[in-house]
């Protein structure tokens, strides 16, 4: 069974469809690409996955689980985190506690001994802050823990923006367009993050691209859209050779 | 029949909501502050009149034209003054405390003028008013007139902004400011007129306003101030036919409750209408609704 | 020790030197009774001030009504207080007044809350203005009293509550409550200030409070990260009201005539809050508490000034804003004076400005 299984997903706006008759299967493990010209419904695709918009035809399953019409947060409880096209931190906090927001679900303690810092606080502050670290160590933020997630540098950001999704412990991670406003050495550094990634979580990860060395470098699989709709899908090779995908890339 | 009478004065206090909620409305679609001084400039506009009029044993338009080029000024310097410097502040915040701060300085310096104590105003408008029905039905000539000016104004307004450059200008700003200028609108110029205009109208506003209600004290202009900002977000924040559609409903409801129901929960029903427009329709009657791109 | 530990002990700090150096100055006579009548409501606009940058400065949303909050703790527990003048001891009395007064304005931060927090920004604002006038209206229009029969209420006048000749009118409409015992003093006070920021300060510094200021930075981040957006906001809005109304329990067992007048709990008074907050530093707990009681006693300090107090201090206002806000000024500092120079290390002292705690 696919981990992501998404079947007929269509949504409208006004008389727009925007997203029109999407299928994808991923399997656990696969490195997934999602390219596609400008205003192909990229992001739309994500938005409905993690359920920012609710599509009005289709199925979206995780690992088995429908969870074609939760709340954002429901979803990512089920397993779904993300990362967005223009960063999104927790700006005035610092490094550390952007990633520990992400661990929120998994440490708990009641908002008494929160308040009071009693009882089972302590123990789990801990527990956090040594989880915490650990991501950050591989993600090479470690020695940045205390800085405004604001004051790092633009590559960092959006390093701690996956690592923030990660410390949701997901078993998919949705990237959207990782490299956009990266030099190419930053690109660089970004697919060796994106490896390092699916190394030491054996994560799933489903990427928005426009950077074609990127998608041709790391994804194993792709679907192409464009105008809303599926034009092309299946391995990286096969895909960027089809000359339907040519055409809608460099126009006719 | 006096039903009709106390809905006709409620039109007529809606109207002077209108007029001051028109001055808010297009003061806070370009610069996006709230301005809590905008009610005091109506203070200021009375006691200019107040003080003209008595200068010229009772000449009551050359008051209330001193009056609206003052303010005017006023309205200008302190934009340049106070609020200017605060533009693209990290915290929009820091513009409103400022507002704060020239609200009580205005009042403190009427207070340090004309004292604490409250002056009686004599109405610019001396006509007495029309009777109906074998005087059953009386309606009061500043009444008729505040109705009239609130429409005139609204009208003129409407023009000026679909119609003139600079109208247009105005609604380029207010819809963003970074491309109104690459576009070569002078955007401080722009706010700036925006003030004299929203100011102007204050002016215009605190007269018709001591007229119908002639005591005139430091904080006269306070409370209408709020209600004015109150029916500018009734009406949908930033539109000039929802700030009058916010003022008259201000207006009536507050006649109205306060004649049928209590005069001392009057306030609390007509911020109560405002809680309940808002959580049908979160951004006013006329207001445009803005998602948030993800 | 880390450094979030610290910099809360340095507040707890500040605020018992500050209750020191009062008592010494008590003690030894050196303070008129003038300003010895300061001293509590200096308490209390301090308590309301941390209350109000939980709201504003933690979970990012403008509140210009929290006075009502402040009302709603102060005539519950007055209420409270005056009934039971006569049947319970002074301790345990006052501790239940704290409850009620506490518990009261939770609860009505917690109702407000439901609607108001699904608005946005100014819209927010200006809707939680138009809540504390109508508790401020309301409550005026109110008249209770107490006798043999039990509770008579009614929204019209003292008369029509036809109670019997043992009656009491305990709220008299627009002339409040007269003579609720005078419970609150300086120490309480103090006690009250330090549970407020022991509270405010390690929920800041846990899970909860991490979510919330997540809310405040980016609400789309925090829902895709599992935050539950709702439920943060209304923990922090009803706390914050909560804190506003143990500040109101110590407003009202300080006076003798509690009205719900304009001047102490109408938008005025709630955008007086707003300027010790913002002032102090948003999202700044501590900047708060120093703020709060030097704007609080600068304009009675001023008093000598008499007529001028007010307008010189709208005038620092203003120009404090400015100075402080205004990024062409901003600019102009750092050049000449460099990021650590006069204003930088006084900015650095008192008003930290960022509103990271750590």
């Amino acid at each position: 069974m696919a981990l992501l299984e998404v079947n007929n997903l269509s949504i409208s706006f006004g008389g727009l469809r925007a997203v029109d008759n999407f299928n994808v299967q991923i399997e656990k493990g696969e490195l997934y690409g999602l390219i596609g010209p400008n205003g192909a419904g990229k992001t739309t695709v994500f938005n409905l996955l993690t359920g920012v918009y609710k599509p009005n035809e289709g199925i979206i399953r995780l690992d088995g689980e429908d969870i074609t019409r939760k709340s954002t947060i429901e979803i990512n409880h089920a397993g779904i985190a993300r990362t967005f096209q223009n960063i999104r931190l927790f700006k005035n906090m610092s490094v550390i506690d952007n990633v520990k927001v992400g661990l929120s679900e998994h440490y708990k303690y009641s908002a008494l001994e929160g308040m009071l810092h009693i009882g089972n606080y302590k123990r789990v502050e801990k527990e956090m802050d040594d989880e915490a670290m650990r991501l950050l160590q591989v993600f090479g933020l470690d020695l940045e823990r205390d800085y405004l997630a604001a004051n790092l540098p633009y590559g960092k950001q959006r390093k701690l923006e996956i690592a923030r999704a990660m410390a949701t412990s997901p078993k998919l991670l949705l990237l959207d367009e990782p490299a956009a406003g990266m030099n190419p050495n930053e690109t660089k550094e970004l697919m060796d993050t994106i490896a390092l990634v699916r190394r030491e979580f054996n994560m799933t990860i489903l990427l928005i691209e426009h950077d074609m060395k990127l998608v041709s470098g790391i994804c194993e699989k792709l679907t192409v859209l464009n105008f809303g709709r599926v034009l092309c899908q299946g391995d990286t090779k096969d895909v960027l050779s089809n000359p339907e995908v040519i055409t809608a890339y460099l126009g006719e | 029949m006096s039903f009709l009478t106390y809905l006709i004065n409620g039109l007529s206090l809606g109207s002077i909501y209108a007029i001051i909620a028109l001055g808010y409305t297009m003061v806070y679609g370009i610069a996006k502050m709230l301005n809590f001084a905008h009610g005091d400039f109506i203070m200021v506009g009375c006691y200019i009149i107040f003080s003209v009029s008595a200068a010229l044993s009772g000449n009551s338009v050359v008051g209330i034209i001193v009056a609206i080029v003052l303010c005017t000024l006023l309205g200008v310097t302190t934009e340049f003054v106070a609020y200017r410097p605060l533009r693209g502040a990290a915290s929009p915040l820091a513009v409103l405390i400022t507002a704060i701060g020239v609200s009580y300085l205005l009042e403190n310096i009427a207070l340090l003028i004309y004292g604490a104590d409250i002056k009686s105003f004599s109405s610019v408008i001396k006509w007495e008013g029309v009777s109906f029905a074998g005087g059953q039905l009386k309606i009061q000539g500043v009444t008729i007139v505040t109705i009239l000016v609130s429409v005139v104004i609204l009208i003129a307004l409407q023009l000026f902004i679909n119609k003139t450059k600079q109208g247009q200008a105005m609604l380029a700003a207010s819809e963003d400011k970074g491309a109104a200028a690459l576009m070569g609108i002078n955007v401080n110029r722009t706010i700036a007129l925006t003030f004299a205009i929203g100011s102007a109208l204050a002016a215009v506003a605190g007269a018709l306003l001591c007229s119908a209600y002639p005591s005139l004290s430091p904080y006269t202009g306070a409370m209408p101030g709020i209600k004015a900002f109150v029916a500018a977000v009734l009406g949908g924040i930033g539109s000039i036919p929802g700030a009058m559609i916010g003022g008259l409903v201000l207006g009536i409801v507050e006649i109205l409750s306060k004649t049928y129901i209590s005069s001392q929960l009057s306030d609390a029903i007509v911020f109560g209408i405002l809680v309940v427009v808002l959580l049908v329709k979160p951004t006013g009657i006329l207001g445009k609704v803005v998602q948030e791109k993800v | 020790m880390n450094k979030i530990t610290k910099n809360n002990l340095i507040t707890y700090g500040i605020v018992i030197f500050a209750y020191i150096v009062f008592e010494i100055l008590m003690l030894t006579g050196n303070l008129s009774s003038h300003l010895k009548g300061l001293l509590v409501p200096m308490t209390y606009y301090a308590v309301i001030a941390v209350a109000l940058n939980l709201c504003v400065g933690i979970l990012g949303e403008l509140s210009i009504g929290h006075c009502g909050f402040m009302c709603l703790g102060a005539f519950s527990s007055a209420f409270f207080s005056k009934a039971t003048e006569n049947v319970l001891p002074t301790v345990p009395r006052f501790i239940i007044a704290f409850i009620i007064g506490i518990g009261v304005a939770a609860l009505f931060g917690f109702l407000i809350g439901i609607p108001v927090l699904r608005l946005k920004g100014d819209y927010l604002a200006i809707v939680t203005l138009a809540f504390g006038e109508i508790i401020k209206n309301v409550i005026n229009s109110f008249y209770i009293g107490i006798d043999s029969k039990g509770l008579h209420m009614n929204m019209k006048s003292a008369m029509d509550l036809n109670m019997e000749a043992d009656g009491n009118v305990i709220v008299n409409g627009a002339m409040g409550i007269t003579g609720t015992p005078h419970n609150a003093n300086f120490t309480i006070g103090i006690v009250v200030l330090l549970i407020s920021l022991f509270i405010v300060q390690n929920l800041i510094n846990s899970r909860d409070g991490r979510a919330i200021m997540a809310i405040r930075d980016n609400y789309i981040a925090a829902e895709a990260t599992g935050i539950n957006v709702t439920g943060y906001k209304m923990m922090a809005f009803t706390i914050s009201a909560a804190i506003a109304g143990a500040a109101g329990v110590l407003f009202s067992h300080n006076i003798t005539t509690l009205t719900a007048s304009s001047q102490y709990f109408g938008y005025n008074a709630s955008i007086m809050i707003l300027v010790y907050v913002v002032l102090g530093g948003i999202g700044n707990i501590r900047g708060s508490v120093i703020a709060a009681c030097i704007l609080y006693m600068l304009p009675e300090l001023l008093r000598g000034l008499n007529t001028y107090r007010m307008l010189i201090y709208s005038i620092i206002l203003i120009v404090m804003m400015i100075v402080n806000w205004s990024p062409k000024i901003i600019a102009w500092r750092e050049k000449k004076f460099g990021k650590s120079g006069m204003f930088g290390l006084i900015g650095r002292i008192i008003f930290r400005r960022n509103k990271e705690v750590a």
